[in-house]
């Protein structure tokens, strides 16, 4: 993290004053955005065809696996022996580009296979189940700790070797060195299963029925405090530094001098000028981090046994459910370039020189 | 009555810089403990890493066994410090993989104009995008543990490189058009004798910092890899501690000894690391060090023997 930020020429844009909100609408007709667009499909399509080429690149046979595993647990029909072959290869599917091309016509079809996992249950559907749990819960617990660390960031790099930075700093290094499952080990140990304050894991009650009523709600709220917790106080460490690093480099720019001479009040100074200009690499650098956020989560679900697509990723992964997998590291890598795109875009309203510049 | 060469010696090697020392002073500790630790525990204690029954299931640190035993009686200290082998030697290849390809395709795509620098920073660009972690256990899963601790640390040397080969390629951009460069160019120096000449010794401590980095994210992804049961449970790393504990509901019987010391110990080396880096960054950016502890010190330069060994 702060190998990246050292590369970063120092920002030295004044304040822009106009409304970026119509700067930002002229952008989306222009070029800029017609270039991400771009670059994540074609990004996408890296994904898919990377999909596609690992079980056929790797050694050993995973259609062989797969279909060994399926007839242990029943008969196996043709037609099911061929949509294995189709995501996984293996003897006698023809030559490559013909298996690629069937391949993606599955995908459009949205037919990822049958996992084992779940016996007969269709992937799309096992992965259903668990999308929206873990948009939900790392959605939160994202959003939360970006604000939190990017504060605490702007705190600390304001007034860099003072008292709160001298602690937050070296104590912000080690949180970010731990990793994410091992927190999770040590909040369940401590939280739910010494003192009994939570539950030790599951996403909502056994008893309870899923719905949009208050019980289920307040159940699944309740389930989710101690992994949203795990990710929050993981994941805000390398906000903090980050924003630290960039903030304590934009503090003596002249422009945020210039406000400080003016007499503005300080809390205009920091958030209006110093902050407002040290966060764009934050939201530039959103690919790595959120990328490694993701990761973390699924590690941590696993450890909650949380309903989503971590604990879907360990159950496939134990019962050597290929098909499974493959679905989810689409699904996975679809969402986080969907982030990514929307971070990227957010960049495009707050930073004007990446609409000048095109 | 210290003799006169060995403090030059001292001032020469130890950095000023109190964040670099601790960093270092930790680093090197796990070192010591990875290279003569196995040897020197079997020796005074009498443990070995892979002995069954050296204790009772699940006996919490006493004199004999100072971080107690597992649930098969296994001894919790002889298998931390056989795992610290394991999983510096895991960081180690992982983090030379991923340095070597970040360096390789950061310094290319940012040097190189035209069509390869394109197609290369268009490539360096998508792997960015696409989330590491989920790519990792895809291909862990479908190599199932063959190969040991080697391929674990192949496989996370070649999803790693992205991060390190963007840092790379920025400041290759930046640094490409200097006079430096240009003279070496114009001087008719082939295209790789500039490189590697002109440009990569401009890139050292950037170098360096981004292989200590991956050093610690191999190690962290080891651990998790090995976690989710992706990995080859039957090596002793940090990684294998924490998922047998896991599996074997060390929790759920209060048997802390077993899962807490390595992730400790992943922690610490993540924060040795950070320290170093940090240490380095105000060494070399005044800025960052804050007006009162800059204003008090005279700004000094890092040894450069502090940048190589970091």
């Amino acid at each position: 993290m702060a190998a990246q930020s050292k590369t970063a020429e120092p920002r030295t844009v004044a304040a822009p004053d106009q409304t970026p909100v119509r700067k930002g609408l002229r952008a989306v007709t222009g070029s800029v955005l017609a270039k991400r667009i771009g670059f994540y499909l074609v990004a996408g399509w890296a994904a898919i065809t990377l999909n596609f080429l690992l079980p056929r690149l790797m050694p050993g046979d995973p259609a062989s696996a797969v279909l060994l595993k399926m007839s242990e647990l029943g008969p196996v029909s043709p037609q099911r022996e061929a949509v294995i072959h189709r995501l996984f290869g293996g003897a006698n599917s023809g030559p490559l580009w013909g298996q690629y091309v069937a391949y993606l016509g599955g995908l459009f079809r949205g037919d990822f296979g049958l996992s084992i996992a779940f016996y007969p249950t269709p992937v799309t559907e096992v992965v259903r189940s668990g999308f929206w749990w873990t948009v939900i819960l790392v959605g939160t617990a994202t959003v939360i700790s970006f604000g939190i660390g990017t504060t605490l960031g702007v705190i600390a790099g304001w007034r860099p070797g003072r008292r709160f930075d001298s602690v937050a700093s070296p104590l912000s290094i080690f949180i970010h060195s731990v990793p994410y499952f091992w927190i999770a080990l040590i909040f369940v140990f401590v939280f739910a299963f010494k003192f009994g304050w939570l539950p030790l894991a599951g996403g909502a009650g056994r008893d309870v029925v899923p719905g949009f009523t208050a019980e289920f709600i307040g159940s699944a709220v309740q389930h989710a405090i101690l992994p949203a917790a795990t990710i929050v106080v993981t994941s805000i460490s390398g906000w903090l530094i980050h924003m630290r690093n960039m903030m304590a480099s934009v503090v003596n720019e002249d422009y945020v001098l210039l406000a400080q001479a003016k007499g503005l009040a300080p809390a205009r100074v920091i958030s209006g000028y110093a902050a407002r200009n040290a966060i764009l690499p934050s939201i530039s650098g959103f690919a790595v981090s959120i990328g490694m956020v993701v990761g973390g989560s699924l590690l941590t679900e696993m450890v909650f046994n949380y309903p989503g697509l971590g604990s879907l990723l360990n159950q496939a992964i134990l019962n050597l459910d290929y098909p499974l997998m493959q679905g989810l590291f689409l699904v996975i890598s679809m969402t986080v370039l969907v982030i990514n795109f929307i971070a990227d875009s957010v960049y495009v309203l707050l930073d004007p020189r990446t609409r000048e510049v095109s | 009555m210290r003799p006169d060469w060995l403090g030059a010696l001292c001032r020469i090697v130890w950095p000023r810089n109190r964040k670099v020392a601790v960093g270092l002073v930790i680093l090197l500790v796990l070192v010591a403990v990875a290279v003569v630790g196995p040897v020197l525990i079997s020796m005074l204690l009498g443990q070995h890493a892979g002995e069954l029954h050296a204790g009772g299931s699940l006996e919490p640190p006493s004199g004999r066994h100072w971080l107690g035993t597992t649930t098969a009686g296994e001894d919790v200290l002889a298998q931390l410090v056989t795992g610290t082998r394991t999983s510096l030697l895991v960081g180690l290849t992982g983090g030379a993989i991923s340095t070597g390809l970040a360096v390789l395709l950061g310094v290319i795509s940012g040097y190189s104009t035209g069509k390869t620098g394109a197609a290369l920073t268009a490539f360096v660009n998508i792997f960015l995008v696409i989330p590491g972690l989920p790519l990792l256990i895809i291909i862990a899963s479908y190599t199932q543990g063959r190969g040991g601790w080697i391929m674990v640390a192949v496989i996370i040397g070649l999803t790693s490189w992205p991060g390190g080969a963007r840092v790379k390629r920025a400041q290759t951009l930046s640094l490409r058009n200097r006079d430096f460069v240009q003279a070496a160019r114009y001087a008719g120096e082939s295209k790789v004798r500039t490189v590697l000449f002109e440009l990569v010794p401009h890139l050292a401590p950037l170098i360096a910092s981004t292989f200590l980095f991956a050093v610690v994210s191999s190690i962290a992804a080891e651990a998790g890899l090995t976690f989710i049961g992706a990995g080859n449970p039957t090596t002793i790393s940090w990684g294998t501690m924490i998922f047998w504990a896991q599996t074997q509901g060390a929790l759920l019987s209060g048997a802390w000894w077993w899962f807490v010391p390595p992730g400790l110990c992943i922690a610490l080396v993540g924060t040795a690391a950070g320290l170093i880096n940090f240490g380095v960054d105000e060494l070399s950016d005044p800025r960052l060090r804050g007006r009162r502890a800059g204003g008090r010190r005279k700004a000094r330069q890092v040894p450069a023997a502090v940048v190589e060994a970091a």
